[in-house]
């Protein structure tokens, strides 16, 4: 495994737009500016508080443990961008699996009343191997990767920063 | 989130998770979520304790003494550092073409300012805007900072020497003259510009620019010299503006200033009047044309600098702001 460790964030932002990948991994982050970020950090604070067991592993931060049944919980707001909290908690199973814990996912939308139970293929391990690789190619790229253009840019925190 | 210009004298203390302002006769709640700067005027006792709140709150504050003049601010420690920023700006600085390819839009957008600001009054002389366009032409040319300097001097100098024109009060103006000022006009623009500096001071630590790394101004100038850089370009468009109107429109006259033997500055009622239209005004939104959203003048300046951040990670050739509205 590469070093320093790959969070799960750079694994959610390289399906969702690597430039953004390359500028937070370069430390330029611009969520403090996001109304949606604060949001979403209120929502991470105030659900579960009951059964709130955050662990975190130099960049691998877990939501929710459940040890005894084997289940990690990643808390997020809504499902626009589903395909990016699907590897993200791909990634931390991938991630338990290799220093030989056996785990299941669930990803939780506690504003839409919503879970959803993920597991890791054959083919998720390929394409997570693949990832990781990619990730570490292009933040060490000299240049920031061009600007995506795509419809959900509208929302990102980054926004101001790409079109300005 | 606001601005907060406290004229009054007291104390300014932590209560459980948020502000009180505490006078002779009153205590004020101010809640921490809701400030975003605070200007103090008045005579304030401040404690570690809040100090410490507010940096933990990323709030600015600053200080202004007796007569108005800016004393300093506190500037939190950094919460947004990005090594990659810092090395940029340092090159950046190090290689005379890079630097003075930053610092040259500076001046040409401060004398863009210029230039749109005399354009308004159509009693000045087109000579004028003919001289200053050779000196925003000359810039481009120059090859040391110092002579990059020397003419955005000689811009301002023409431009002061306007004011006469623009101004319809009678003021007895020759001159700027700084430190400390030594009429009504030298008095406001003073303190009017160190309102637009403390704007870019704020808007600096938002992002990862260091604010000691500067390229027209030397980084060893000043703590926040890139404030002043980047408060060039702001100072007429966002200033002088405001400066006309308010004196122009008779909201500002001589009863609102105190002149001493040799010096000049704006009372409290003065001071009030000036911070409030400054606030209205950097609340204003405008539409902007790439974003396709509208934007406080006060988010323009951030603009500015995500755009400065563009141009060192090699993006985008920097291109300083122009009045487009």
């Amino acid at each position: 495994m590469q070093n320093p460790i790959i969070t799960g964030t750079q694994v959610a932002y390289y399906i969702v737009c690597q430039r953004k990948l390359w500028l937070f991994s370069k430390n330029i982050s611009m969520e403090h500016t996001s109304e949606l970020v604060e949001i979403g950090k209120l929502i991470h604070e105030n659900s579960y508080q009951r059964k709130r067991k955050e662990i975190n592993l130099e960049g691998i931060k877990i939501d929710l443990l459940e040890a005894k049944r084997g289940l990690i919980h990643e808390v997020k707001k809504s499902k626009s961008l589903e395909e990016s909290h699907l590897w993200q908690i791909k990634y931390y199973i991938y991630y338990f699996k290799n220093i030989g814990i056996q785990i299941e996912g669930i990803i939780d939308y506690p504003k839409l009343r919503k879970r959803e139970r993920v597991s890791l293929s054959l083919e998720d391990t390929c394409f997570i191997e693949k990832t990781l690789m990619d990730i570490d190619r292009i933040i060490r790229k000299p240049e920031a990767p061009t600007i995506i253009n795509k419809p959900y840019c509208k929302k990102c925190s980054y926004y101001e920063f790409c079109y300005c | 989130m606001k601005d907060y210009y406290i004229f009054k004298s007291g104390r300014i203390s932590r209560k459980d998770n948020s502000i009180v302002m505490e006078t002779e006769d009153t205590k004020i709640p101010i809640p921490v979520n809701d400030i975003d700067n605070l200007y103090l005027f008045g005579e304030i006792d401040l404690n570690t304790r809040v100090i410490n709140f507010f940096a933990k709150n990323g709030i600015l504050v600053h200080f202004f003494n007796y007569y108005g003049w800016w004393t300093g601010s506190f500037y939190p420690r950094e919460n947004l550092v990005s090594g990659e920023i810092i090395v940029r700006q340092v090159e950046h600085y190090l290689d005379i073409k890079k630097r003075l390819e930053i610092a040259k839009e500076f001046v040409y957008s401060a004398i863009d300012g210029f230039i749109k600001n005399i354009k308004k009054y159509p009693n000045i002389d087109d000579s004028n805007i003919a001289t200053m366009n050779n000196f925003s032409a000359l810039a481009l040319e120059q090859d040391t900072i110092a002579s990059l300097m020397g003419i955005e001097g000689n811009a301002r100098e023409l431009y002061y020497a306007l004011f006469p024109q623009i101004i319809k009060q009678e003021i007895e103006f020759t001159k700027r003259v700084k430190h400390p000022p030594d009429n009504m006009l030298n008095a406001i623009i003073s303190f009017v510009n160190s309102l637009i500096y403390t704007a870019v001071i704020k808007e600096i630590y938002r992002t990862q620019l260091n604010p000691t790394i500067s390229y027209l101004h030397e980084p060893s100038y000043r703590r926040f010299s890139l404030a002043l850089d980047v408060a060039e370009i702001f100072k007429p468009i966002y200033g002088d503006r405001l400066i006309f109107d308010l004196l122009n429109n008779r909201e500002l006259t001589d009863k609102h200033f105190d002149k001493e033997l040799n010096y000049c500055y704006l009372k409290e009622n003065g001071r009030k009047i000036v911070v409030k239209s400054f606030d209205e005004k950097m609340n204003n939104t405008i539409m902007h044309k790439k974003l396709k959203r509208k934007v406080s003048y006060s988010r323009i300046i951030r603009l500015e600098l995500y755009k400065i951040i563009k141009h060192l990670l090699k993006e985008e050739p920097y291109r300083a702001f122009k009045i487009w509205w």
